[in-house]
C-alpha cells in the first residue's frame, strides 16, 4: 500500500478520535436512559478550559506532560459538571432533559466565547505521537493504528472496555437495564436514579476528554470561532447511527471522519471540479442520510430486497432500537 | 414458612387502599386473593413483596417480625412476586435476565447459570432457550422465566398477579402443574391474585377476599363460583348473557376479499370474511398471533398488502384511518391513556375534538355537550378536569362517551382489559346498545369466557393462521384453549 | 390541598433571576470588570438615544416573530431547532426577490416579504417531512438544515450573487431603496409596518391556538400524537402545518433582519435569533402572551450589550450567557418548586410540568 494512502488513513483515525470518545461518552449516558443534548457546547467549553488549564500548568511546572494531563483533567471535569446539571435537571428536578441539554449547549458555547478571546491563536502544549514499540512495526496496520497519540490508544481501550462492560459483566446488565426498563432494574435491587447520575457524569467526563482532544491534540490551540463547533451534534447523530453499540458508534465516527477527509482532499485539488459548496454541505447531508438509513422504515425497505435467509441476520446486526426508556423519568413508587 | 400480616394500612391520597388487613399464609398451600378492581389486593401483594412500603402494620415470618425495603430484601426473606406484565428486560437474552439480580462478582457465570436455568426449567417442563432475546418470548414464556428466576433466588413464597391472562391452555396447564408441585412437594406458599374464578376453583386450597381495602372473608375450598362471587361483591350477580338475533337478511357491514396483512413478525395470508350488520366477531389468540393485524386493518390503521376491503359496500382498500372514521368505524385501543385519550387535555377539549367541526370552536357549546355526556355516562369528573386526573374506570367511561352513537362497525382491542367483573359488564352493556342500532362488532380479548359469552362467531389466530368457529354458542372454553395453542388439525368442523 | 405561603411562591419565582444575575456577575468579575458598570453600560446601550432604542426594536421584531412561530411548533410537541436555518432561508429567498424583481414602491417590499415567508416555510416543511415521513428527529434534521442554509448563503454570496465589482465575499450588493422598509424617522430607523406585522402575528396565532379547531388539533398532537390520531386528528398534517407556520414567521424574521441590519444578504444573517427564540419560549413556558414581555427584555439585553465591547472590552456573548443562565435557572427552579410543593402536599401526585414541551409527535 502506498505511503500516501497510509498517511491519509492514519490521519482519519487521528481526526476521528474526538468523535469516537464523545460518541462513546454519549453512548454510556443514553444507554442509562438519559439524553445529554449538551454535547456541542460541552465539547467547545471543555476544549477551551482544557487549553487554559494546560497553559497555566505549563507556566507553573514547565513540564508539557504535567500540563497536558492537567488540561485533560480540567476538560473532563468541565463536561462532567455540565452532565451533572443535565442529570440534576432531568432526574431530580424532573424537567425535560432535551430542554436542559439544549440550554446548556448554548450556555457552554457562549461562556467559551466570552472567556476565550484572549487565548485565540496562543501556542500551548500539544500531545505528541507515541508509537507503540512492536505493534507500530506491523506493515500497513502498524502505522495506521499504532503510530498515534495516547488519546487514540485510549479510544481503542475505551471502545473495547465499554463493550466488555456492557455485554459481559454484571454491572453492564444493570447499566443497560436502567436504560431499557428501569422498573425491572428497580425490582432487582438496582438504584436506578443513582446509577443514572453516575453514568451521566462518567459519560460527560468522556465528552470533556473529547473536547480536550481537540484543543490539545487534533487542532491544537484555540480559535474564534471555535473550529470544533458542530462536531458535538455530529457525535450525537453518530450515536444513533451506531445503534448505541460501542463498536458501531466508533465505526460511524471513522466513516464520518473518512468522508470528511475525502471531501477535504477533493477540495484541495481543484482540478477534480466538485464545487466547494457541495463539499461544505457534505457533513450535514451525510448526517441526514445516515439518520434516514437507520430510521426503521428505510432499513426495513432495504432488507426486503435481500434474500430471506440473510435478512434475519442483517436485521439483528442492524437493530438500532434506542434504549426503551431513553429520556424518560423513573419514580420508584 | 408462615407469613402473618398484622394491621396493614396503605393510603394513596384519599383512597384507603389497605385498611387494617390481617392475614396468615401457611406453607404448602395455594391461596387465592380475590376482590374486584381497586379492592386493594394488588397493593397488599406489592407491600408483601417489597415493591412499596406499608404506611403502618407489621409483617411476621415464622413468628419473627421482619422489616424490609425493596424487592431485593423481600426476596432475601423468601418472598417473590411475579407481576402481571413480567418485569424483565426485553432487550436482554433469557440468560441475561436470569442472571441479572443474582448476587455475585462482575464476571457473568454464563455456564453455571445456564445449567441452573435448564435444571429448574426441565423440572417443570418449561421451554426456555438461554440465548433467545426476551422480545421474542410469549407472555407465558416470560412468566416461566420469571418463576425460574425467583426460584433460583431461593424464594419460598411465590405471589402471582393475574398469571393466566394472555397465555394458552397448554401454558396454563404447565403453570398450574408447576404451582401445585411447588406447594405440595416443596412446601411453598403460593398466593394467586386473580379475577378468574374458574382458575381459583381449579387451583386454590383457600381464598381470602378483599373489598374496599378490607378483608371481608376467607374460605376453605372447594367453593362454587356463586359462593365466591357473593363473597366478592356482597351479593349475587346474575350471569350476563346475550340474546342472539337471527342475522339472516341483514346487510353486509364488512367484507374482506383475500386480504393479506403483513406485520413485523408474521403475516395473515389471504383472509376472506364477511360480517353482517349487528354481528359480533370475537378474535382469540395469544398476544401477537395476528388478531391485532386484523383489528387494525378493519379500522384502516394497517393497509392490506393485497386483497380488497369493503365497508358497507364501499371499497375502502388503502384508504386512510380518517376515511374509515368517516365511513362509520369506531376504534377502541387496548391502552387507555396511551391510545385513545390525550393526557393534558380537558374533558371538554376531548369532546370538542370529536364534535366541533367548524374552523372556530364554540367552547360554550362544547362545554354544554361535555356536561351532558358526563351525566349520561356517569363520569366522575368536571368538563374542565384534565383527563389524567380521572380514575381508570372513569377514563373508560369517557372513552365510551367519545365513541359515536351509531357506528357501522365497532373495532375493539381488549375492551375490558384490567377491569373487574362489574366494570366489564357496564362496558358490554354500552357496546351492545350500539350493536342494537345495527353496528357490527369485532373485538379481541384474552378472556375466553368473554369470547364464548358475547360472540356470534370466533376467529382463532395462531401465528398468522386463522381458524373459524362458526357458532360460538357451540364451543367450549377448553376447545378454544386448545385452538389458541395451535391445535387446529384436531378440530373437525 | 394546602396553599404554599405567598413568600415561598414569590421567593421561588425571584430566586432563579437572582441566582442567574449572580452567576453572570461572578463571570464578569472573573473577566476583570465591574458588574455594576456592565449593568449601566447595557442600559445605556439600549436606551441612550433614539438610535440605540431603534436597535433594540429592530432586534425585538425578528425575535418576537420567531418566538411566536416556536410557540406553534412547541404546542405541536416539536423541537424546531431548524428555525435558525428557516430564518436564513427566508433571507435568501427574499434576496432573490430583491435582486430579480422590479415592482413599484410598496409592492416590491411586500413581494419580498412574501417570498421570504415562502423560503422559510419550505425549509421548515422539509424538516417536517424528514420528521413525519422519514423518521429523522427534528432536532438533528434541524441542525443539519441550519448548516445547509448557511452553506447555501455563503455559496450564493461568493458565487452567483457576488457583487459585479467583485472581491467581496462578505455580502451581496446593497438592496435598492424600494426593497427596504420605510422607517419612522432617519434617527429612529424602525419600520411601523414591521411592528404591525409582529402585532398581527401575535394576535392571530394567539386566537388561532385558543379558539380554532386547528389549534386544538395541534395541542392534541403535541400531547399525545397516537391518541390524537385515533380520535381522528390528522396528526401528520397538524405537525407539518406547525412547521410551515413557524417557518413562514421565521422567514419574515430573516427578511427583516437582512433588510434592516445589513441591507444585503450576509452569511449568518440570522445571527442566532432563532436559537434565542427557543430560549424565549422555554422561559415563557409556551404561554404566548408572555412572549413579547420576554423578547423585549432579551432585546434590551442584546441591544445594550453591543456597547460592552467598546466601553469595557467585554465580548458581547455575555448577553447570551445571562439569558441562557436565566432560562437554565428557571427550568431548574421550576423543578425545585414542584418538589417543594409536592413535599408539602404528599397526597397529590406530581404532574408533569406543563411548561416542558411534550414528547415529539411521532407517527
Amino acid at each position: 500500500m502506498n505511503e500516501q494512502l497510509i498517511n491519509i488513513l492514519a490521519g482519519i483515525v487521528a481526526t476521528a478520535t474526538p468523535l469516537v470518545i464523545a460518541g462513546l461518552g454519549e453512548t454510556i449516558i443514553e444507554r442509562a436512559g438519559v439524553v445529554n443534548l449538551s454535547l456541542d457546547g460541552s465539547i467547545t467549553l471543555s476544549a477551551l478550559v482544557g487549553f487554559i488549564a494546560a497553559l497555566a500548568a505549563q507556566a507553573a511546572t514547565g513540564s508539557d506532560a504535567v500540563a497536558l494531563l492537567c488540561g485533560l483533567l480540567a476538560a473532563a471535569l468541565t463536561s462532567a459538571v455540565i452532565a451533572f446539571i443535565v442529570a440534576l435537571g432531568g432526574i431530580t428536578l424532573r424537567q425535560d432533559q432535551v430542554a436542559v441539554g439544549f440550554v446548556l449547549t448554548m450556555l457552554a458555547a457562549d461562556i467559551a466565547q466570552f472567556i476565550g478571546q484572549p487565548y485565540t491563536g496562543q501556542l500551548g502544549p500539544q500531545i505528541l505521537i507515541t508509537p507503540i514499540p512492536i505493534l507500530s512495526q506491523i506493515p500497513i496496520i502498524g502505522p495506521i493504528l499504532f503510530r498515534q497519540t495516547i488519546l487514540v490508544y485510549f479510544s481503542y481501550v475505551l471502545m473495547i472496555g465499554l463493550w466488555y462492560w456492557m455485554f459481559r459483566t454484571r454491572g453492564g446488565l444493570a447499566h443497560r437495564a436502567i436504560g431499557e426498563r428501569p422498573a425491572a432494574a428497580f425490582a432487582r435491587g438496582t438504584n436506578v436514579n443513582r446509577l443514572r447520575y453516575f453514568y451521566t457524569i462518567l459519560g460527560g467526563a468522556l465528552v470533556g476528554v473529547a473536547g480536550g482532544a481537540y484543543s490539545l491534540s487534533v487542532k491544537a490551540g484555540w480559535t474564534t470561532p471555535p473550529n470544533m463547533s458542530g462536531d458535538g451534534w455530529i457525535a450525537l447523530a453518530i450515536v444513533i447511527f451506531g445503534g448505541w453499540h460501542p463498536f458501531r458508534v466508533a465505526l460511524g465516527a471513522y466513516l464520518f471522519a473518512g468522508l470528511r477527509a475525502l471531501a477535504f482532499a477533493v477540495q484541495s485539488s481543484p482540478d477534480i471540479g466538485i464545487p466547494v459548496v457541495l463539499l461544505n454541505a457534505m457533513p450535514w447531508i451525510l448526517m441526514i442520510v445516515t439518520l434516514l438509513l437507520v430510521s426503521s422504515g428505510s432499513i426495513e425497505r432495504l432488507l426486503q430486497i435481500l434474500p430471506r435467509s440473510v435478512q434475519k441476520r442483517m436485521r439483528n446486526f442492524l437493530r438500532a432500537e434506542p434504549p426503551a426508556a431513553l429520556g424518560t423519568r423513573f419514580d420508584p413508587e | 414458612m408462615e407469613i402473618e400480616l398484622h394491621h396493614i394500612h396503605k393510603r394513596f391520597g384519599p383512597v384507603h387502599a389497605n385498611n387494617d388487613v390481617n392475614l396468615t399464609f401457611h406453607g404448602g398451600r395455594i391461596v387465592g386473593i380475590l376482590g374486584e378492581n381497586g379492592a386493594g389486593k394488588s397493593t397488599l401483594m406489592k407491600i408483601l413483596s417489597g415493591y412499596q412500603p406499608a404506611d403502618s402494620g407489621e409483617i411476621h415470618i415464622d413468628g419473627q417480625r421482619v422489616i424490609y425495603h425493596g424487592t431485593q430484601q423481600a426476596i432475601q426473606h423468601g418472598i417473590g412476586m411475579l407481576q402481571q406484565d413480567p418485569l424483565d428486560v426485553a432487550a436482554f437474552t433469557v440468560l441475561e435476565n436470569f442472571i441479572y439480580g443474582q448476587p455475585g462478582g462482575q464476571q457473568l457465570p454464563r455456564k453455571a447459570a445456564a445449567e441452573q436455568l435448564s435444571t429448574i426449567s426441565r423440572r417443570f417442563g418449561f421451554e426456555l432457550d438461554p440465548d433467545t432475546p426476551c422480545y421474542h418470548l410469549s407472555i407465558g414464556q416470560r412468566q416461566q422465566l420469571e418463576i425460574v428466576r425467583l426460584l433460583a433466588l431461593g424464594v419460598k413464597t411465590l405471589i402471582l398477579d393475574e398469571p393466566t391472562t394472555g397465555i394458552s391452555a397448554e401454558q396454563k396447564q404447565i403453570l398450574f402443574d408447576a404451582l401445585r408441585e411447588l406447594a405440595t412437594k416443596d412446601g411453598m406458599s403460593v398466593l394467586l391474585v386473580s379475577h378468574k374464578l374458574e382458575d381459583v376453583i381449579a387451583l386454590c386450597h383457600e381464598v381470602a377476599v378483599l373489598r374496599a381495602g378490607r378483608v371481608v372473608g376467607a374460605k376453605e375450598m372447594p367453593a362454587t363460583t356463586r359462593q365466591l362471587v357473593t363473597l366478592m361483591f356482597g351479593q349475587e350477580l346474575a350471569p350476563q348473557t346475550r340474546t342472539r338475533e337471527n342475522l339472516q337478511g341483514r346487510p353486509e357491514a364488512v367484507r374482506l376479499d383475500g386480504v393479506t396483512l403483513r406485520g413485523k413478525r408474521l403475516s395473515v395470508e389471504n383472509l376472506s370474511l364477511s360480517i353482517r350488520a349487528g354481528e359480533v366477531i370475537g378474535l382469540a389468540g395469544l398476544d401477537g398471533s395476528g388478531q391485532e393485524l386484523l383489528l387494525r386493518a378493519c379500522a384502516g390503521l394497517v393497509k392490506p398488502a393485497s386483497g380488497r376491503l369493503y365497508l358497507g359496500g364501499h371499497d375502502m382498500t388503502g384508504q386512510s384511518y380518517r376515511q374509515f372514521l368517516a365511513q362509520g368505524v369506531a376504534f377502541g385501543a387496548a391502552g387507555r391513556l396511551e391510545e385513545g385519550l390525550v393526557g393534558g387535555l380537558t374533558l371538554t377539549e376531548h369532546i370538542a375534538l370529536i364534535t366541533e367541526t367548524n374552523t372556530v370552536i364554540d367552547w360554550g357549546r362544547a362545554r354544554q355537550h361535555t356536561a351532558d355526556q358526563i351525566k349520561l355516562y356517569d363520569v366522575r369528573g368536571r368538563p374542565e378536569s384534565r383527563i389524567e386526573t380521572l380514575s381508570g374506570g372513569n377514563q373508560q367511561r369517557m372513552l365510551m362517551a367519545l365513541m359515536p352513537q351509531k357506528p357501522l362497525l365497532l373495532v375493539l382491542e381488549q375492551p375490558t382489559r384490567g377491569l373487574d367483573v362489574d366494570s366489564a359488564r357496564w362496558i358490554w352493556e354500552q357496546l351492545f346498545t350500539r350493536q342494537a342500532t345495527g353496528a357490527a362488532m369485532v373485538f379481541s380479548t384474552p378472556d375466553l369466557d368473554e369470547l364464548v359469552t358475547y360472540s356470534d362467531r370466533i376467529l382463532v389466530f395462531y401465528s398468522g393462521q386463522v381458524y373459524e368457529v362458526k357458532d360460538a354458542t357451540r364451543t367450549t372454553i377448553d376447545e378454544l384453549g386448545r385452538l389458541i395453542g395451535g391445535h387446529f388439525e384436531e378440530q373437525t368442523q | 390541598m394546602k396553599k404554599p405561603s405567598l413568600g415561598l411562591q414569590v421567593g421561588l419565582t425571584i430566586l432563579p433571576i437572582i441566582v442567574s444575575l449572580a452567576i453572570t456577575a461572578i463571570l464578569i468579575i472573573a473577566a476583570g470588570a465591574d458588574p455594576r458598570a456592565v449593568f449601566e453600560k447595557v442600559l445605556e446601550g439600549a436606551f441612550r438615544n433614539s438610535r440605540s432604542f431603534a436597535n433594540v426594536l429592530n432586534f425585538l421584531i425578528p425575535l418576537t416573530l420567531v418566538s411566536i412561530g416556536l410557540v406553534v411548533t412547541f404546542t405541536a410537541g416539536l423541537w424546531n431547532i431548524g428555525v435558525e436555518g428557516q430564518m436564513m432561508m427566508g433571507a435568501i429567498f427574499m434576496t432573490w426577490g430583491a435582486l430579480n424583481l422590479t415592482l413599484p414602491e410598496p409592492f416590491q417590499l411586500i413581494a419580498q416579504i412574501l417570498i421570504g415567508m415562502l423560503g422559510g416555510g419550505l425549509w421548515a416543511l422539509l424538516a417536517g417531512i424528514l420528521k413525519t415521513r422519514l423518521g429523522v428527529h427534528e432536532i438533528f434534521g434541524g441542525v443539519a438544515l441550519n448548516a445547509l442554509a448557511n452553506v447555501l448563503s455563503i455559496y450564493l454570496i461568493s458565487g452567483p450573487w457576488q457583487p459585479p465589482e467583485g472581491g467581496s465575499v462578505r455580502s451581496t450588493v446593497p438592496f435598492r431603496p424600494e426593497s427596504l422598509f420605510t422607517v419612522i424617522a432617519p434617527d429612529f430607523s424602525v419600520s411601523l409596518f414591521a411592528l404591525l406585522i409582529v402585532l398581527a402575528a401575535l394576535v392571530i396565532v394567539w386566537l388561532a391556538l385558543r379558539g380554532t379547531r386547528w389549534g386544538l388539533q395541534l395541542k392534541a398532537t403535541g400531547k399525545n400524537a397516537r391518541s390524537a390520531r385515533l380520535l381522528g386528528v390528522p396528526t401528520t398534517r397538524s405537525a407539518l402545518s406547525a412547521f410551515v407556520v413557524c417557518g413562514m414567521l421565521a422567514g419574515i424574521a430573516g427578511t427583516h433582519r437582512a433588510i434592516t441590519v445589513y441591507e444585503s444578504l450576509r452569511p449568518l444573517a440570522s445571527g442566532g435569533i432563532g436559537f434565542l427564540g427557543l430560549l424565549v419560549v422555554l422561559l415563557a413556558a409556551n404561554r404566548i402572551l408572555l412572549v413579547p414581555v420576554i423578547t423585549f427584555l432579551f432585546a434590551v439585553i442584546v441591544g445594550g450589550s453591543t456597547r460592552l465591547k467598546i466601553a469595557l472590552q467585554l465580548d458581547s456573548s455575555l448577553s447570551g450567557v445571562l439569558q441562557e443562565t436565566l432560562v437554565l435557572m428557571m427550568l431548574l427552579f421550576a423543578g425545585v418548586r414542584q418538589r417543594v410543593l409536592t413535599r408539602r402536599d404528599t397526597s397529590s401526585t406530581p404532574e408533569a410540568s406543563p411548561s416542558t414541551p411534550a414528547e415529539a409527535a411521532h407517527e
